[in-house]
């Protein structure tokens, strides 16, 4: 885990000072409501449905157990009790009061959190794998980049006032986990045949309206250029991203409208004016700062294996629900008797992704006795605990079952992604909840949750896309009709490796059809599949949309004319 | 009638007149003026020989590499901020110093609140024209609001890991 010297200490308690001297004026009347609209924002302050909503930064997703102690805090004396894990990591309060802000974010700088360009028309928090550092896939531990690049982008005086949102993702994994080609920008640490560490950088992707998937601009970049080329890309997106419409307004509009070979291009020649100038020697990272940094995310004191391994199988076969906690929800550690925990924040009845005051502190009391102190949060709205000794498990099992954070359902069907939807959203057009929860009791038993075995179901309230919808194995879009709450489903959707937008499979569902006609797209799958390995998406791929549409809207004639 | 504004961190008179295109007022004559750039481009030897200096007002949608040229000799660049959350200027600004070593007065006018501009300072402006309606001396005690960064832009900050490798060296 990063930690903080004087300067990072000194910047967030003084960006408190400056936020509540804003707040202050905007209550005198000194600050029109526009204008501290921008400032609230770029210190993670939105208005929503009811209140305000206020977004705490998660760098990378990682956590550790002072911050959860402070969370169980903050929730329950500010907030009502709960707070919510987002699609980027984050976490959201839903119920504060602006004139409390400048004191809550005041109490969360204490433990190295903030909300400082959470929101607004910045750089936005890092997204990063949750199995960073523990993945046996890893070729490069990325967080030590992760937070080279945090400093950098962190009040950046001229990339503090963008075209619009900017966001970035980073993995040096094989397997994609953190959905990084829809971020504006996608950073894979990689390795070359020769040894050198670089980065292979994609840009132009983002989800909302037109969503699509970055594109590769440079293949390796040299491990001391990450910040020359982060310059090079940002200040492309200043000088040309458009101002005049704020839906066309992000990068990836940039990429479309000019085409790839002149985005690549221009991209590339601003990085080479910066190398050639001063510029370019402040921005080199020598190995040494990388060092410095890597410092801060040293391997955990493991045991030796001897110490904790355990015959787990042995305990599964006593205790069924064990074991299918074992067979969901825990991985394989690259340590030899170490293992991936994770927390599912999917129970039944229980809003996708929200954490109570009761459940931060449990999380901390867990990870401080079993995962070193740590937590990380997922881009799916889990939560994982990275390094648990084997002779451990069934401990940590009881513990978090006890506080309903043992569904295992990890990957399946019940294990949906979902925005806060018109139950909180000023901007939605359909509740979302509510169809995760009708949804998620439609399977609920578990053998129907095997039987279907991995997919993953994202629902958003519109078309903003915070929920993911659009790289959803089904993925499910509130759209308002007439005042009424109609869904819109996509097919084929998916955020990892084989990255794609979804398609539309046919005429919208109303609030009343939209589970039946999940259950119609799951059936079809199981009979379409070749075998019980062919999972969903799979399957899809391979016989097309036609037979799944025939099964959704029932005759072969409002199939076509759906 | 003169404006107060900010110039290199203290509140002074403005010596400048901004002169919007199409104005041929002639007690212009003889004091410094800043004019458009395509003013500058039609007309722009005929003022400085009448003037005392001509400074020039580039649109922040100019690319200022390939303008610069044209104005490398002025004592004064203005760019322009239409609404302060257009942050195109700053990049302007910043190549202007640092690529292209611009050393002359270098001007934020336009919707310039006094929560721009601490972003401004830092990005190479050392003259600030706040707008009409701000507090001109909250505007000035803005410039150090805060007063760590951790990178370096048209500034004297130098970023934190040059500063963390040289402290490292020390120890
Ligand atoms: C309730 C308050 C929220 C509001 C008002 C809001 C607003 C928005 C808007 C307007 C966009 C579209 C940006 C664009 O198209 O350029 C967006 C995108 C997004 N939001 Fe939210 N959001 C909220 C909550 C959330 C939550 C709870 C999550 C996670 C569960 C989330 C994650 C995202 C993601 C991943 C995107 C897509 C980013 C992209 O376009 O690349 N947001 N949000
Ligand atoms: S997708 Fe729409 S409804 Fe859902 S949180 Fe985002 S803006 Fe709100």
């Amino acid at each position: 885990m990063y930690r903080y010297d004087e300067t990072d200490r000194a910047l967030v308690m003084q960006r408190v000072e400056q936020f509540r001297d804003q707040t202050r004026r905007y209550l005198a009347g000194e600050l029109t409501e526009e204008e501290f609209r921008h400032l609230r924002l770029r210190n993670g302050l939105y208005q929503q449905r009811f209140a305000p909503m206020l977004r705490i930064s998660v760098p990378y997703g990682l956590l550790e157990s002072a911050q959860l102690r402070k969370m169980a805090h903050i929730v329950r004396k500010y907030d009502k009790g709960y707070g919510h894990f987002t699609t980027r990591q984050n976490i959201q309060l839903n119920w504060p009061k602006l004139e409390q802000v400048p004191d809550l974010l005041g109490e969360l700088a204490q433990v190295q959190l903030h909300g400082i360009q959470a929101c607004g028309n910045d750089t936005r928090n890092i997204t990063g794998d949750y199995l960073a550092g523990v993945a046996a896939d890893e070729q490069i531990d990325p967080r030590p980049y992760c937070e080279l690049l945090r400093q950098y982008i962190t009040l950046h005086p001229e990339f503090y006032w963008l075209p619009r949102k900017f966001k970035f993702g980073f993995t040096g994994a094989a397997v994609d986990r953190a959905a990084t080609r829809t971020n504006d920008v996608a950073v894979h640490v990689v390795r070359r045949e020769d040894g050198a560490i670089g980065y292979r950088f994609f840009v132009g992707g983002g989800l909302g309206r037109q969503p699509m998937l970055g594109q590769e601009t440079n293949a390796f970049v040299p491990e001391s250029d990450l910040l020359r080329y982060a310059c090079a890309i940002l200040r492309t997106f200043n000088r040309f991203g458009r101002r005049d419409n704020i839906h066309k307004a992000r990068i990836k509009i940039v990429l479309r409208e000019w085409g790839y070979e002149r985005f690549r291009a221009t991209i590339e020649e601003e990085y080479a004016k910066i190398k050639a100038g001063i510029e370019g020697e402040e921005l080199l990272l020598l190995p040494q700062d990388i060092e410095r940094v890597r410092a801060h995310f040293p391997a955990p004191a493991y045991r030796p294996a001897a110490e904790i391994t355990a015959d787990v199988a042995a305990l599964a076969a006593r205790d069924a629900a064990f074991a299918a906690w074992m067979k969901r929800n825990v991985r394989a550690h690259k340590v030899p008797g170490y293992r991936v925990v994770f927390v599912s924040l999917k129970a039944p009845d229980h809003v996708p992704g929200d954490c109570t005051a009761e459940q931060f502190e449990a999380l901390a009391e867990i990870c401080d006795a079993y995962s070193f102190g740590e937590l990380r949060s997922t881009y799916d709205q889990n939560l994982v605990l990275a390094d648990v000794a084997e002779r451990d498990l069934q401990e940590v099992w009881r513990k978090l079952d006890a506080m309903k954070l043992a569904t295992p359902n990890i990957g399946l069907i019940t294990d949906i992604v979902c925005c806060p939807g018109l139950d909180f959203c000023g901007l939605a057009n359909a509740g979302s909840i509510g169809v995760a929860q009708d949804i998620y009791r439609r399977f609920d038993t578990l053998d129907a949750q095997y039987e279907v075995g991995a997919i993953r179901i994202t629902i958003s309230g519109c078309m903003n896309g915070c929920g993911h919808h659009s790289v959803g194995h089904i993925g499910i879009l509130g759209v308002d009709k007439h005042g009424e709450e109609w869904y819109q489903v996509t097919l084929g959707g998916s955020a990892g490796n084989d990255a794609a937008v979804g398609e539309r499979i046919g005429r919208a569902l109303a609030r009343d059809e939209i589970a039946e006609g999940v259950e119609r797209l799951i059936r079809a799958y199981l009979e379409l599949r070749c075998d019980e390995d062919e999972t969903f998406i799979e399957c899809y791929r391979r016989v097309g949309m036609a037979p799944f549409k025939a099964r959704l809207y029932g005759t072969e004639s409002e199939a076509a004319a759906a | 009638m003169t404006m107060t504004i900010l110039r290199d961190g203290a509140l002074v008179q403005d010596d400048w007149t901004l002169v919007e295109d199409g104005r041929t007022d002639i007690e212009l004559a003889g004091g410094k003026v800043i004019v458009t750039l395509a003013r500058w481009r039609t007309e722009g030897k005929a003022l400085a020989a009448s003037h005392e200096a001509v400074g020039v007002l580039v649109p922040n949608t100019a690319d200022i590499e390939a303008v610069y040229p044209e104005i490398s000799d002025r004592k004064l660049i203005a760019l322009q901020f239409p609404v302060f959350t257009d942050g195109r200027a700053l990049s302007q600004a910043v190549v202007l110093r640092k690529r292209l070593g611009f050393k002359g007065e270098l001007r934020a006018i336009g919707d310039v609140i006094q929560d721009l501009v601490f972003w401004l300072g830092r990005c190479g402006f050392d003259s600030i024209v706040p707008r009409q309606d701000q507090n001109l001396e909250a505007c000035r005690a803005a410039l150090d609001e805060l007063t760590v960064a951790y990178q370096a832009t048209a500034d004297e900050h130098t970023p934190v890991w040059v500063r963390r490798r040289a402290r490292a060296a020390v120890h």
